[in-house]
């Protein structure tokens, strides 16, 4: 997800020259603290999925194969991967749209528009997709469930892309231009392949957070294996058969990740960032104002409007109050503590590995990147699982305490974190380093001088979208918390279990509520609310 | 250049919470000293529950009120708080757990994790409804049912076993949720009364009869009232929480309850149950607490609140059904609704779940 300055060559030989160069710098042994930091980070994050080995191996090869070589395994794959495929398409398409309406044209009410793009972040699936079946007769199925995740879920691509658009030089635009390629020809063309990196890593969040949801699938009754996983604990506790399914899923998730590592490496004309910030000019919708317009709002409604207004049915239709607004508040609270500090103990982790990918790019960065993102993609109940598990043998004096809520909220959300402190070190060129470096600074004083500045907002962003995605979890929060700890999630996930829909709403309410401040933090950090008008 | 407000307040968020991960301990004070419990007598107990915090937690304060015992609860669905007691084994912090589903119980004293519990405490409740081995007690009983919609299906029309729901004339029109354990401890039902044989041709029939799919209870319910869907299999005090969530009473509801009559497995009589972990076994304010869960005033909050029946002689049962005494429930011995591995495997294999 890291842009190099290094390669902004604009021609092949060029592009090719500077991938030579960043792989010397590379090759060259450097920063072995970052490094062993970034692995033991990496370590941490993974304890749920080594456990998961260990009781997958425990089943014994047999049980394991019977298990998965059946006509169910490979129909829960097909539905699996062609969700995410499917997904991810649909949330390239609306993310880039909004994006590039948003940031590139004199669309009316811009930044209105971009806080409603950014907003369905704060909206968690489970909440959208109870709040469509209520609304829509018959809404189940897989077409259900992948509107239901595209419109959830596009603001992984449209916050980066947005961001990267804001930031991309505009001087390549204008030669094509000039060159007597149409807009659009200049924006397929030339655009999109310069904010590559942002799609691409947009896109593969969207892609791992389908693997791993269980809210929208197990409402609308799409066949996944995080919804198979679920049923597996659900019917009997049949735990190996679960955590065999989820072995699948780790393999999946391998094989998504090889996937956008062999796309990565074709291209590498990104674009660049720091250096003087200009605007692109932007292009004059005319006659296409309405409907872009009209377009968003559609998006908007269709993501917000449709939880919104079914909410407050629900809320007006029912008689069931939730207790005290003391009990709301301490909800509130809990989920803004444990949120906060699974925010901090993930960027704790991140901060590391995230340094280590942009200022030491290489084969042993991107493994340990890679293997962040192995967690991401299971399910919140097998990371729960996991580390009661690990926590009742190996921790148990953190056994249900915040601290181990932490390291699952960690586990499960460390690729958020990460993403976000590479892209902000990439403002802090490894060459900015060696200056300071050369200038007889050491390398402490130069990370806390130079590096920590820089790169702080970026985290700040960082620790918001992973606050922001705690607060909206619920498996592993049922799981792992203080025991007598109730979240706004939990709160929410109790009353619905009884039918108190209406008890239910004003938890759900906040929670989406509380989210939007975050969501509204990231906005700002791409830059597109403070962009100027067009002169 | 203008201040810029949010690029501020993420420089001071990132600050904050770098601060935070470094030096502060994020409240662990809650939470694990609830495992000194075992030693017993300290006023305070850990109560696992796969029931509803809603509709426990006033039942647990009136307990603490009249007895001074504190009571830690954790809550999650009966199945995922079974898993989770399973991996913790014998160091689980918790004392008591009070679960939705005789077989879940079941799950865990296969384990080995419940103690016995005392006669004049099981004694209190039928033998139909508890452990033989006396490692779990019900405290209410609920039945399966047919709930329908009088608009589309007239009462003569009704059928007299649920095994009628495979014919044609149902086709489309059932509401079911197999992912939910009243579903799957009706189907073990069959296993233990017909057979294995009759389960698969009865969940066969019943997939062919594209039959329609819900996550669970309450969905159709609320569908089968509205008229979506004429008839659905739940439990019967489902229709209770909807009223009160309604502001009105079950008879109000359009929704009507049909129980299938003759000792039809259609009508299983479950029950809502508690065990007590081996390591609390001797500790008195676990006894107290099973005690009161079977005390006259918690068996009239559960007919009164959650519309169930009581298990303890003498308390009123729940309005607008019929009484316990009067359901044909068949002849099915809970204790045999813990061998899931089997039902698991019909159910996935019909085809019904992923």
């Amino acid at each position: 997800m890291t842009a190099h300055p290094e390669a902004t060559a604009a021609d092949s030989s060029k592009t090719m020259a500077a991938a030579r160069y960043a792989g010397a710098m590379s090759a060259r042994p450097k920063r072995p603290l970052l490094l062993a930091l970034s692995a033991v980070a990496v370590a941490v994050a993974l304890i749920p999925v080594v456990y998961l080995a260990v009781r997958t191996a425990q089943a014994g090869w047999a049980a394991i194969v019977e298990d998965l070589g059946t006509v169910r395994v490979a129909r829960l794959a097909v539905h699996t991967l062609g969700l995410a495929v499917v997904v991810t398409a649909g949330c390239l398409v609306l993310g880039v749209g909004a994006a590039v309406l948003v940031v590139r044209t004199d669309l009316p009410g811009r930044r209105g528009f971009a806080v409603l793009a950014a907003l369905p972040l704060a909206v968690p699936t489970y909440i959208a997709a109870f709040a469509w079946r209520s609304t829509v007769d018959g809404f189940a199925g897989f077409w259900a469930a992948a509107l239901v995740l595209t419109l959830c879920s596009y603001p992984y691509v449209f916050l980066p892309v947005a961001a990267a658009l804001t930031k991309a030089d505009p001087a390549q635009e204008e030669v094509s231009r000039s060159l007597g390629r149409t807009a659009w020809q200049t924006l397929t063309g030339v655009t999109l392949r310069q904010i590559r990196p942002a799609l691409t890593g947009g896109g593969l969040l969207v892609a791992l957070y389908v693997l791993s949801d269980f809210g929208a699938v197990s409402i609308l009754r799409t066949d996944t294996f995080t919804r198979a996983i679920f049923v597996a604990f659900d019917l009997g506790f049949d735990r190996t058969g679960a955590l065999v399914l989820a072995a699948a899923l780790v393999v999946i998730t391998m094989l998504i990740l090889a996937g956008e590592e062999a796309g990565r490496r074709k291209d590498a004309r990104y674009a660049p960032l720091g250096g003087t910030r200009r605007m692109a000019a932007p292009f004059h919708l005319a006659r296409l104002r309405r409907p872009a317009v009209f377009a968003l709002a559609a998006v908007a409604a269709l993501a917000i409007g449709v939880p919104a207004v079914s909410l407050a049915h629900r809320m007006l239709q029912g008689v069931s109050r939730p207790g005290a607004w003391t009990e709301v508040a301490a909800a509130a609270g809990n989920s803004l503590w444990l949120s906060a500090a699974g925010a901090a103990f993930t960027m704790l982790l991140a901060l590391p590995l995230g340094l280590l990918n942009a200022k030491a790019p290489g084969r042993a960065s991107r493994l340990l990147d890679r293997l962040g993102y192995l967690g991401h993609a299971l399910p919140g109940l097998v990371i729960g699982l996991s580390l009661v598990s690990f926590g009742v043998s190996f921790a148990y004096p953190l056994y249900q305490t915040a601290w181990l809520l932490a390291l699952g909220y960690a586990a499960l959300f460390l690729p958020l974190g990460v993403a976000a402190v590479a892209g902000a070190a990439a403002h802090a060129p490894p060459v900015l380093d060696e200056v300071a470096r050369s200038l007889g600074r050491g390398p402490l004083t130069v990370f806390r001088t130079l590096t920590l500045p820089l790169t702080l907002p970026g985290i700040g962003a960082g620790a918001a979208l992973v606050f922001l995605t705690c607060m909206k979890e619920l498996p592993a929060t049922l799981l792992l918390r203080p025991t007598g700890v109730d979240t706004l999630a939990t709160e929410l996930w109790t009353n619905t279990t009884v039918a108190a829909y209406a008890a239910a709403a004003p938890y759900a309410a906040l929670l989406v509520l509380l989210s939007s401040l975050p969501t509204w933090l990231l906005t700002a950090h791409t830059g597109i609310l403070t962009r100027k008008s067009a002169p | 250049m203008p201040i810029k407000v949010p690029q501020t307040i993420l420089t001071l968020v990132a600050g904050a919470l770098l601060l935070a991960a470094c030096g502060s301990d994020p409240g662990s004070d809650t939470g694990s000293d609830s495992a000194a419990t075992s030693s017993g007598g300290d006023k305070t107990i850990t109560v696992y529950s796969g029931r509803s915090e809603s509709l426990v937690k006033p039942l647990l304060e009136r307990f603490t009120q009249q007895t001074g015992i504190a009571v830690e609860a954790r809550y999650a669905a009966t199945a995922a708080m079974a898993s989770q007691l399973l991996e913790e084994g014998e160091r689980s912090p918790a004392d008591v757990f009070f679960a939705q589903d005789a077989g879940a119980l079941g799950a865990v004293a296969k384990k080995g994790m419940l103690a016995p519990l005392s006669d004049d405490l099981v004694n209190q409740v039928p033998e139909i409804y508890r452990a033989k081995s006396k490692e779990w007690v019900g405290v209410t009983a609920r039945s399966r049912v047919l709930v329908y919609n009088p608009g589309q299906v007239t009462e003569d029309k009704l059928p007299a076993s649920v095994f009628d729901l495979t014919k044609p004339e149902w086709k489309g029109k059932v509401g079911v949720a197999p992912t939910n354990a009243s579903f799957q401890a009706f189907v073990t039902a069959i296993v233990v009364q017909h057979g294995e044989q009759k389960a698969k041709d009865f969940l066969a029939g019943l997939k062919a009869n594209e039959p329609e799919i819900r996550d669970g209870n309450g969905p159709i319910l609320e569908e089968v009232d509205s008229g979506k869907l004429a008839v659905g299999l739940i439990n019967h005090y489902y229709l209770g929480e909807l009223s009160k969530e309604r502001g009105t009473t079950p008879d109000a509801l359009t929704a009507k309850l049909h129980f299938f009559p003759g000792g039809d497995t259609g009508a299983l009589v479950n029950v809502a149950g508690v065990g007590v972990l081996k390591k609390a076994a001797q500790d008195p304010d676990v006894q107290a607490f099973v005690t009161y869960l079977l005390s006259a005033d918690a068996q009239q909050y559960f007919a009164e609140q959650t519309f169930e029946y009581p298990l303890v002689a003498g308390v009123t049962p729940p309005a607008g059904v019929p009484a316990l005494a009067e359901l044909q429930a068949p002849a099915v011995d809970l204790n045999d609704l813990d061998q899931l591995e089997a039902t698991i495997g019909l159910i996935q294999e019909s085809g019904l779940v992923p």
